[in-house]
């Protein structure tokens, strides 16, 4: 051999000695990259900071157990600030310049919507996020939505009861005008004949409306029995303040639905009494019995109040935690990353989570639906940490949670 | 929609006390771009700042019209400053009103907006105070706290707007350099002193009426998109230069703005602004009440 | 005969480019800087030359954008006939902001065409046939036809569309409507006294104007698998169409592409390195910048440079 041949065997001989001497572990090397968009800013962003921290908290578990598959797992989130024009700039960035491997859906139906195409077309398994009737378009064979509801129906079902209880015979159905709200006001409007209930008034406002008192007076003069919102937070905030300004009226028995929003604990302790009477939605009361819940909000409260964002963390931390739970199991059953494989793992299983055993229909919507429908009750203004008793929201719906009936009428219930 | 005159009375009177507020926002304007034929495209945004001043303060326990009042000098300074650079750079060189200065307007514009995302971030936020929340019962009527605030002291600023414009020798001489800038010269007053003192009141002005702003609804970093509307329809409506009409063109908004919400819904409301604007545009460009 | 050479080897490159093995981020990234040159070459037809200032550049994109989602949903038309159609479209909306505009001063023209983007954006977010204010998701086809991939075709695409800009507005600038233009924009009332058909030419100018700008948003809805108002009429795009003429320089035809490409790239570095928001700020800035120090833009400078070192 001559001397620069055995020049640069020496060389590389002694370069992958010292890199395997110096070198990191096999396992940080060759990361599972699992990235999304989370908006962290703008109407959602109370709720998608403290999703982010319980998603990071599976990371850390995981890792903290070894990893997945004997692989660290790499979990980078971008901002979109709830802005659908964003999200398809970011999941093109994920998959073509970052790479990854598996992605997660942002939080909320809007920023979700513009990347169902785009996640269809490149054959990438998609994890939702809270969103509503994403998919019923486009049709990804790949979507998993984690919530609590599947359809319009099921979600209605408990503010329904309750009109049927107090007798209600006529609605008042205001809607942004946005996929979510849209989505869900739609099937509220095709499921109204079966229910016995006459729409008075029914609106869609632009999702740029800061006003909300026009839209209180006119149902106002409607006369309703029953008022169903379908919002994002900022309406949402902006149609109570409305409610209490101007007043619905003497008729209005039920007031609520699905106002996004009135979940978020900063929301809440800034409406404070304001929220008295209204039924709305949630995911979670404390006091429903889950397997492994209190523990997890135990560890979540004290890295939340650290990082600044909501304490309490009842409506989205715990579903994002169950969702890298879900992959967990996936992965580990199926023994590999690929999009089809952990996809048709969780077609065909029921996962175990700390919000409960959940199991997913043709569609990817939740196929075993547990929306709680609740009633704020002794709410008072400024006190975050009553959030914490069962007592301010009464879950009238469903059945199995039941913890006591709706009051009504709205105004009544709001001296509750 | 169903219609009826209660309705009716209670959007024309939800309108009247909107419109006293868009006429306080566009007073600044009728002077910068009225009298002074300024393209001030960013007066909208100036606006927003003055809102968002007022919130900061609000952080304090500063009551919004306070902190519009304690604002006003601030602005008054800026928009002095802020004038004498444009008129050094655009003016004297003479493209003002061309491509150039409408562009640099624009990107103050958006320098503002970004400034404000970048500083508060895109979040809503809003004001509170003791008048925010409650509002008056006249029968079946509900008049928000709110807005009579907000009409209250857009009436005292139009009226003390219009006083210091006809009764004061400066303010006189602001009316004046608008029309003839040699006459003004020849009575021994200096015109750029005088828009210097006239832009600086127009910005000025404009913090007290963002404060007035925070005060009616919550504020995000693009609203100035549809004030640009708001405020360029009342003044061209009213007419250039005139204060009075300013009053009047802003109450016409504010009731046509208010019956196309009762009766229309709500996704129409953007467009009043606008179509009016344009309506006057095509058919009647001097205005209402214009010289 | 240069020029036609250079755009005959542009061509060609995309063509060479969409069939190599590139990564699929720099056609995403790629058609919006692509995008951008046809805007600003659009804008500048009416700016540049003519000095009226579109501010409602989102109103024309929007309604090229929508005018191709209603062929596409209504007729499911091909890519090409749905530029087409916008671009006839928009050329036509243009023509009528010029006619009602004619007798108004630069400034009511430039808020007409801010009033134009409110009012496009109510009509399409009360119409729910194009989705309204929720928007719409689309499919793309499966295939780009000749090409790999469908974002690799809407790349070639815009490159002709982005040469057409380009050439039209070298035309214009070149032949006796520039001339007429460029005294339209010195002074109004000297042209009408001297015998320039103004009305004539202004008209023609807002309508090639309007076309080319329709027709650079018609690919939008297939771009993006999605379409929504918001941010279909983003006044964004009304900054960034002024302040690529300006940087770049109003006065020649290569100015607006000169300027596209470093505005457009800038902000695509912007957006993936850092954030969105500071991309909106840089533009905003560098139009500040250069409107107060270098009103002639980049080739202004050059043309100092070249003056000064002689």
């Amino acid at each position: 051999m001559d001397l620069s041949r055995r020049k640069l065997i020496g060389t590389a001989s002694s370069l992958s000695i010292a890199s395997s001497v110096f070198s990191v572990p096999a396992w940080a090397n060759n990361p599972i990259k699992i990235g999304m968009s989370m908006p962290q800013t703008g109407p959602l962003g109370a709720g998608g900071k403290a999703a982010l921290l319980a998603l990071k908290m599976w990371v850390e578990d995981v890792n903290g157990r070894g990893g997945l598959l004997g692989r660290k797992i790499d979990f980078n989130a971008y901002d979109d600030q709830g802005n659908p024009a964003n999200t398809p700039g970011i999941y093109s960035k994920l998959l073509d310049v970052d790479k990854v491997d598996l992605l997660i859906a942002p939080y909320a139906t809007v920023p979700t919507a513009p990347i169902m195409p785009l996640v269809k077309q490149r054959g990438k398994l998609l994890m939702g996020n809270f969103s509503f009737q994403v998919n019923a378009k486009v049709k990804h064979d790949m979507w998993f939505n984690n919530a609590p509801w599947n359809d319009a129906e099921g979600w209605f079902a408990g503010f329904l009861q309750a009109a049927k209880d107090s007798n209600s015979k006529t609605i008042a159905i205001a809607a942004q005008d946005q996929e979510f709200a849209q989505n869900l006001a739609n099937g509220v409007r095709a499921g109204l004949a079966r229910t016995g209930l006459t729409s008075v008034y029914d609106q869609n406002y632009p999702p740029t409306t800061k006003d909300f008192s026009s839209i209180v007076r006119a149902i106002r003069s409607t006369k309703p029995d029953v008022v169903f919102v379908a919002s994002y937070p900022g309406d949402s905030v902006g149609m109570v303040n409305a409610a209490h300004e101007i007043g619905l009226g003497p008729t209005v028995k039920i007031f609520g639905g699905g106002m996004v929003g009135l979940q978020f604990t900063p929301v809440m302790e800034s409406l404070g009494s304001k929220l008295n009477g209204i039924i709305n939605y949630n995911t979670y009361v404390p006091g429903m019995p889950l397997k492994g819940i209190e523990d997890f909000f135990k560890r979540y409260t004290a890295k939340a109040v650290a990082e600044k964002v909501d304490p309490l963390g009842y409506y989205l931390p715990p579903f994002n935690y169950a969702t890298g739970q879900m992959l967990e199991q996936a992965i580990n059953a199926t023994k590999s990353i690929d999009d089809k494989a952990i996809a048709a793992y969780l077609r065909a299983n029921t996962m175990d989570t700390i919000v409960g055993p959940i199991k997913f229909d043709a569609g990817g919507e939740r196929a075993n639906q547990r929306v709680i429908m609740a009633q704020f009750r002794g709410v008072k203004d400024k006190d975050l940490e009553q959030f914490r008793s069962p007592q301010r929201q009464v879950i009238i719906h469903p059945t199995a949670d039941k913890t006591g009936d709706a009051i009504f009428p709205y105004e009544q219930a709001r001296k509750s | 929609m169903t219609f009826s005159f209660d309705l009716l009375f209670e959007a024309i009177l939800f309108g009247i006390l909107l419109g006293g507020f868009y006429a306080a926002v566009s007073l600044g304007l009728s002077v910068s771009f009225g009298l002074l034929d300024i393209p001030n495209v960013a007066h909208p945004a100036v606006l927003l700042l003055g809102a968002y001043g007022a919130f900061s303060l609000g952080q304090y326990g500063v009551d919004p019209i306070v902190a519009g009042l304690l604002l006003m000098p601030v602005f008054f300074i800026a928009g002095a400053l802020f004038y004498k650079t444009y008129y050094l750079v655009f003016e004297r060189r003479g493209d003002a009103a061309a491509v150039n200065g409408l562009a640099f307007f624009f990107g103050v514009v958006f320098i503002i907006e970004v400034g404000l995302v970048i500083w508060y971030g895109v979040d809503q936020q809003s004001a509170t105070a003791a008048y925010i929340g409650g509002s008056l019962e006249l029968g079946d009527i509900r008049l928000p706290y709110r807005l009579l605030a907000a009409f209250s002291v857009a009436l005292v600023m139009a009226l003390a707007l219009s006083l210091y414009l006809s009764k004061t020798f400066y303010g006189r001489a602001i009316k004046a350099v608008g029309q003839d800038e040699g006459a003004l010269r020849l009575m021994g007053v200096d015109p750029v002193k005088v828009k210097q003192l006239a832009f600086g009141i127009a910005t000025g002005v404009n913090a007290l009426a963002g404060a007035v702003l925070l005060i009616l609804a919550p504020i995000e970093p693009t609203m100035d998109r549809i004030y640009i509307g708001r405020t360029f329809c009342v003044v061209v409506l009213a007419g250039l230069g005139s204060m009075s009409g300013t009053l009047a063109a802003g109450l016409i908004l504010g009731i046509a703005e208010s019956i196309v919400l009762m009766f229309l819904g709500a996704s129409w409301a953007p467009a009043v602004a606008f179509g009016l604007l344009m309506v006057m545009l095509g058919f009647r460009p001097q205005g209402l009440f214009g010289r | 005969m240069r020029f036609w050479l250079s755009c005959a080897a542009i061509s060609i490159g995309a063509v060479f480019l969409a069939f190599s093995g590139a990564n699929n981020y720099l056609f995403f990234a790629g058609f919006v800087v692509l995008q951008s040159i046809v805007l600003a070459s659009a804008w500048n037809i009416l700016g540049g030359y003519a000095g009226y200032v579109n501010f409602g550049v989102p109103a024309f994109i929007g309604a090229g954008a929508y005018a191709a989602l209603m062929m596409h949903l209504a007729f499911a038309a091909p890519l090409l006939l749905q530029i087409a159609v916008a671009g006839i479209i928009t050329g036509l909306i243009g023509f009528l902001v010029g006619l009602l505009t004619v007798r108004l001063r630069g400034i009511f023209f430039s808020i007409a065409t801010v009033a134009l983007v409110f009012i496009f954006e109510t009509l399409v977010m009360n119409t729910p046939f194009l989705g309204g204010a929720t928007g719409m998701q689309l499919t793309r086809p499966e295939s780009g036809g000749l090409f790999p991939s469908y974002m690799r075709m809407l790349v070639v695409v815009m490159t002709g569309l982005a040469i057409l800009a380009v050439a039209t507005a070298r035309y214009v600038q070149e032949s006796h409507i520039g001339r007429g233009l460029r005294a339209v924009r010195d002074s109004e009332e000297a042209a009408e006294c001297s015998g320039v058909p103004t009305l004539k030419l202004k008209l023609l100018a807002c309508a090639l104007s309007g076309a080319l700008l329709g027709a650079a948003g018609a690919p939008l809805p297939m771009y993006l698998s999605y379409i929504e108002p918001a941010s279909t009429f983003n006044l964004l795009y009304a900054v960034s169409a002024l302040a690529m003429p300006i940087i770049g320089g109003m006065s020649h035809w290569i100015g607006p592409v000169i300027g596209a490409i470093i505005l457009a790239s800038l902000q695509q570095i912007v957006t993936v390195t850092i954030s969105s928001e500071l991309n909106v700020l840089v533009v905003g800035l560098l139009l500040v910048v250069f409107v107060v120090a270098a009103p002639e833009g980049i080739v202004g400078l050059v043309k100092r440079w070249k003056s000064s070192s002689k």
